[in-house]
């Protein structure tokens, strides 16, 4: 799975916690929760259904760090090894 | 024979479009069951019926705009036959006032109980479509609703619904891409760049402005005949934060806890202690709740908000309790609430602590009669019981009340005892036994 593959994936659980975001207006170097207003309950809903789409679980203490689209892309990328 | 009514969806919507219908003639309707898909000024709401029967007839087609109350469907009860059923609306028919029966029974006129406001006679908002047993459907009405073609849940966001109808795109036609299919934003702005020339005037700002009007309706009803009170407290989420971290940390996300499952807990704890903040202002008198369902409000991101309940909350395991908030919040962004949802909530919990404020005194929701607030979870200086200064992270509770239910000391104590249910993490996990 390379690069573009898992962004897809994040993208594509965005858009299932939060049907109302155009994923395509993102910017991915800009703090993701703020962007798209990903409450509490969102966030951990989208957690999950990266979970689901990636089989990637990402600890409680890494996610507050992954507050960015490419650092949630690097993150997962790295768990995943290379393709 | 059982009339089927629009039920109350929460005191600001007091009408609803039907988009579909989950039921057709002859079909068995259980307790519970989602028979109608409702769009308020809110959201789309999944409707529920509470009585079990046989659809013998639905008068309303979709695209109709209802006043709550009006009759939707009409059921057999068990060991009734069709004709029972229709001598029944024939000997009601007779009895109406003269004119009121010409709709039928859509009509609400044939309330036996007066609503608190005359219900309006259904408007159709399309031309009724003439069945079409074979071949595509008919062109689209004004907001894009064509009769639905089966019973099969359409799953659309209530954005891309929207977008759909200030678009004129049949939902029905567009192909989703969205979880298990669900028409998503995308997908219809997807769906307009094929097809440009389909595009007749849209009318973004209409959307918007009822939510705005329903709820300044609410809000303004409120301010107007609540005499509200309004008191905070400060209380330290130390214990509470640790035992969250300890228990998160080796926790999948599919099994984590979120901290406002403790905030919610704590006070559904306490007001089956004080239960005078817990139900509702009718006729003069406080009416108690039947249970704790506390309604939880979330923000639109499209503007407004909407309080869903959740139900029971003291017999919520706090892993249960965060499974049931993550589900509401997800419904509710996916337009998937259910009727009961919105007219259940005995009070409104407010957490505006995610977007980084650090208290919020809320308007009350009528007929409930409080409204408990938390705000940001942050480090705070703390002075402890012998005097040393240290920091803290803290959370203020707030309380907003109608003083004609109760009084400041006793929500006073009522924080006081969330406070103290904050303090023990590990028997606020505990479930407690309804009464």
């Amino acid at each position: 799975m390379n690069r573009d593959d898992v962004r897809n994936a994040l993208l594509q659980a965005l858009a299932d916690v939060a049907p109302e975001v155009d994923t395509a207006a993102l910017d991915a170097a800009r703090p993701l929760r703020r962007q798209v207003d990903l409450d509490s309950a969102d966030w951990l809903n989208f957690l999950v259904a990266v979970h689901e789409a990636l089989g990637v679980d990402i600890p409680d203490a890494e996610a507050a760090k992954l507050d960015t689209l490419d650092k949630l892309v690097d993150w997962c990328a790295r768990v995943l090894g290379p393709a | 024979m059982i009339e089927f009514r629009l039920p109350s969806l929460g005191s600001d919507m007091d009408s609803g479009t039907l988009v579909e219908w989950r039921v057709k003639p002859g079909d068995r309707v259980a307790r519970g069951q989602v028979v109608a898909v409702v769009d308020t000024a809110k959201a789309a709401i999944d409707v529920e019926c509470w009585q079990e029967g046989t659809v013998h007839a639905l008068p309303v087609e979709p695209g109709t705009a209802m006043a709550v109350g009006t009759v939707m469907a009409i059921l057999r009860e068990a060991g009734e036959s069709g004709s029972d059923v229709e001598r029944a609306l024939a000997a009601r028919a007779a009895a109406a006032p003269a004119g009121a029966g010409s709709e039928g029974v859509a009509s609400g006129a044939l309330l036996p109980v007066a609503p608190a406001r005359p219900p309006v006679p259904p408007v159709r908002h399309s031309p009724p479509t003439p069945p079409t047993p074979a071949g595509p459907a008919g062109p689209a009405g004004p907001f894009g609703l064509t009769v639905a073609r089966d019973a099969a849940r359409l799953r659309i966001s209530p954005a891309a619904r929207r977008r759909a109808h200030e678009l004129g795109l049949d939902p029905q036609r567009i192909t989703g891409h969205g979880d298990q299919g669900a028409v998503t934003l995308a997908d219809v702005q997807a769906a307009q760049a094929a097809h440009p020339a389909a595009m007749p005037v849209p009318a973004p700002a209409s959307r918007v402005q009822e939510m705005r009007r329903v709820i300044a309706a609410a809000m303004s009803r409120s301010k107007r005949e609540i005499p509200h009170y309004y008191l905070a407290e400060e209380i330290p989420f130390a214990r509470a934060a640790a035992w969250l971290a300890e228990a998160n940390r080796e926790r999948p996300a599919v099994q984590r806890l979120l901290p406002a499952a403790l905030l919610l807990k704590a006070a559904a704890r306490a007001l089956r202690r004080y239960p005078e903040f817990n139900g509702f202002w009718r006729d003069g008198g406080f009416v108690p709740g039947s249970g704790v369902h506390l309604g939880v409000a979330v923000s639109l991101r499209e503007g407004g908000l909407v309080a869903p309940a959740l139900l029971d909350v003291p017999a919520l395991r706090l892993d249960a309790l965060t499974q049931a908030l993550l589900d509401l919040v997800k419904r509710t962004r996916a337009g998937a609430l259910r009727s009961s949802e919105l007219s259940e909530a005995t009070i409104t919990v407010t957490n505006l602590g995610d977007q980084g404020v650090d208290s919020v005194f809320g308007v009350i929701y009528p007929p409930q009669v409080a409204l408990l607030g938390f705000g940001r979870v942050r480090p705070r200086p703390w002075v402890d019981d012998d005097g040393g200064l240290l920091a803290l992270p803290v959370v203020t509770a707030t309380l907003a009340a109608d003083h004609r239910a109760s009084d400041g000391h006793r929500g006073a104590l009522l924080l006081a005892e969330i406070r103290e249910q904050l303090q023990e993490p590990p028997s606020l996990d505990l479930p407690e036994e309804s009464r």
